[in-house]
């Protein structure tokens, strides 16, 4: 009795969870006619993309999401290679002061974007680098790259030593290690980092909200929060735009899920 | 024969690999930091010179009602970001862990877990545009479902009204960051020795004296982490303020960090922005040096 009790009360609990993604789904496909007379919770007659093309067109959303792919996709690659360096010298290679190195990257990582933003917004401009992609993707490098530091320089920590004293028998030098070694053995945890980067740099809305003045630079956010600002759409295209703006989300989840289970078990594994 | 430990041996070549890394922080985030905390000291509207007026700025804060209001806000995000989500966590998280996972199988468990976790994958701009139409006054969906089943008098002007606006602000973190929470304190319950709990069930102990004599203890380490991440994550808010109320209406959401953006890039009174910026990452700065030790005494006792 009880335990169906609790799992009913999950049940209903997740269902309100996910009230509003069906809500934004149901709206998206809708007319808006249909949505004027039947408002916000009537089923739709029947699928109808006018919305979603709509808006589609007016963001020039296919833009929008290569930019999103381009930014986040350039942070991930930089940002693992980033912190490996960083943690093969931290980790592995334990250089002196490293407790004090790492309290830095930590501090960095745990700044709020607000101190930053201004010196950054100004700098930008001093360099020629204000409202392009290459800016917003060197900042987010260095702030991911600040929380893989901390993040892989315990995992290599525990790297075992036999194989780093095995390769310098063999006459690697230390760039082979890493490169050979170290890189290949690491990989699972390499590759969850990867997917978080992603995802985070993705779902960033701050820093390049300010960067990234121009319409072709935008990032999927950015490009949805400012419109949405605007308060010029109508119901439908708004419930288009937002489902627009869940659907790549969902789809990462999907693969983060995987991911991570991957990195999981083969960190188990081992 | 004399083998040196390979650690030791020549460590002064592996700084090679921090130049990079080492370079990047410091053009991102050492010198713009640094250049935060000297702005804060000048008068400055972007252009022109800055105009040094020592510690006026935080002089000024120190009067400025808006300020203290968005900190008190802020409270208000705390709660809702990481208060509640942390004891709504442990419930729930305890609920699938002991009861749907093991009665009905960790799949469901797992499928329930993702249910509440997904608004947490959402760019949280996005989760704010899904919000701002379901709480619009006219044709939201929330006052339709109050009109349809007849609580009309229920439909209110969620986010327009300023007694209500924190208030719904508030409702919509805690439905973005409650999974979190689930999803770590789960992860941490499957590190939980099960004879604890098999011990405390044949001295009588019932599933509440279990979940609050083992489970909880058990997994504070967790507990922590969260805590001090949806805490700071509270305090940066900013992208749901931005497309939810703009800190409206008649500023009862504003935040800190939504205030130093008003100053910076509205206002144009970049000094005020700077200062309001180092007051809050200093108040971060204390927060996480403050958990940190609580923890470590925690660990040591």
């Amino acid at each position: 009795m009880k335990r169906h009790a609790v799992l009913w009360s999950m049940i209903v609990l997740a269902v309100v969870m996910l009230v509003p993604f069906f809500l934004v789904a149901l709206n998206a496909v809708k007319t808006p006619e249909e949505y004027s007379t039947g408002g916000p919770l009537d089923l739709p007659g029947g699928i109808s993309l006018d919305g979603i093309v709509a808006f589609w067109e007016r963001v020039d959303f296919g833009e929008k999401l290569l930019n999103s792919v381009v930014i986040s996709g350039s942070v991930a690659v930089l940002a693992v290679v980033v912190s490996v360096f960083n943690a093969y010298a931290l980790g592995i290679g334990r250089v002196k002061g490293r407790l004090w190195i790492l309290v830095v990257f930590l501090i960095a990582n745990t700044l709020p974007q607000e101190a930053l933003v201004y010196p950054l917004y100004f700098l930008a401009n001093q360099v020629g680098l204000y409202d392009t992609k290459l800016a917003v993707i060197i900042i987010f490098t260095v702030i991911q790259a600040a929380f893989g530091t901390y993040l892989l320089t315990s995992t290599l920590g525990g790297f075992p030593r036999e194989l780093l004293e095995a390769a310098r028998i063999d006459g690697a030098n230390k760039w082979q290690t890493l490169v050979r070694i170290v890189v290949p053995i690491s990989k699972p945890t390499l590759g969850v980092l990867f997917v978080f980067f992603f995802i985070w740099t993705w779902n960033e809305f701050f820093l390049p909200l300010v960067l990234l003045i121009s319409n072709e630079n935008q990032t999927v956010p950015v490009a949805l929060g400012v419109l949405q600002g605007q308060r010029m759409m109508d119901a439908t295209m708004t419930s288009a735009s937002a489902l627009l703006g869940v659907i790549p989300a969902i789809v990462f989840f999907l693969i983060f899920q995987r991911a991570l289970t991957r990195g999981i078990t083969a960190g188990a594994v081992k | 024969m004399s083998v040196v430990p390979f650690s030791i041996r020549d460590r002064g070549s592996y700084l090679w690999f921090l130049i990079p890394g080492a370079l990047l922080l410091l053009a991102v985030i050492l010198v713009p930091f640094g250049m935060n905390i000297g702005i804060s000291f000048t008068e400055w509207s972007g252009a022109g010179e800055p105009e040094w007026i020592g510690l006026d700025n935080y002089t000024r804060l120190m009067g400025d009602g808006t300020f203290w209001a968005s900190f008190r806000h802020n409270v208000g995000l705390v709660v809702a970001m990481a208060v509640l989500p942390t004891l709504a966590g442990l419930v729930i998280a305890a609920a699938l862990f002991d009861f749907v996972g093991k009665h009905f199988g960790s799949r469901h468990a797992s499928i329930l877990r993702a249910c509440i976790y997904l608004p947490q994958v959402l760019p949280i701009a996005v989760a704010g545009i899904v919000w701002s139409w379901i709480l619009a006054p006219q044709d939201g969906a929330l006052n339709e479902v109050l009109r349809a089943v007849g609580l009309d008098s229920l439909a209110q002007n969620w986010l327009g009204d300023p007694d209500l606006a924190l208030w719904s602000v508030m409702g919509v973190m805690l439905w973005i960051q409650v999974g979190y929470p689930v999803v770590i304190f789960m992860a941490g319950m499957q590190r939980v020795d099960p004879s604890l709990h098999e011990a405390a069930e044949l001295d009588g102990a019932s599933w509440w004296g279990r979940f609050y004599h083992v489970t909880v203890p058990q997994i504070r380490p967790e507990i922590f982490v969260v805590l001090l991440t949806c805490t700071i994550a509270a305090l940066k808010v900013f992208a749901p303020i931005y497309v939810l109320t703009r800190g409206g209406p008649g500023g009862s959401t504003n935040v800190p960090s939504y205030y130093s953006f008003q100053n910076f890039f509205e206002k144009t009174q970049v000094g005020y922005g700077a200062a309001i910026a180092t007051v809050l990452t200093v108040l971060i700065l204390v927060l996480t040096t403050v958990f940190l030790r609580v923890q470590n005494r925690g660990d040591h006792r």
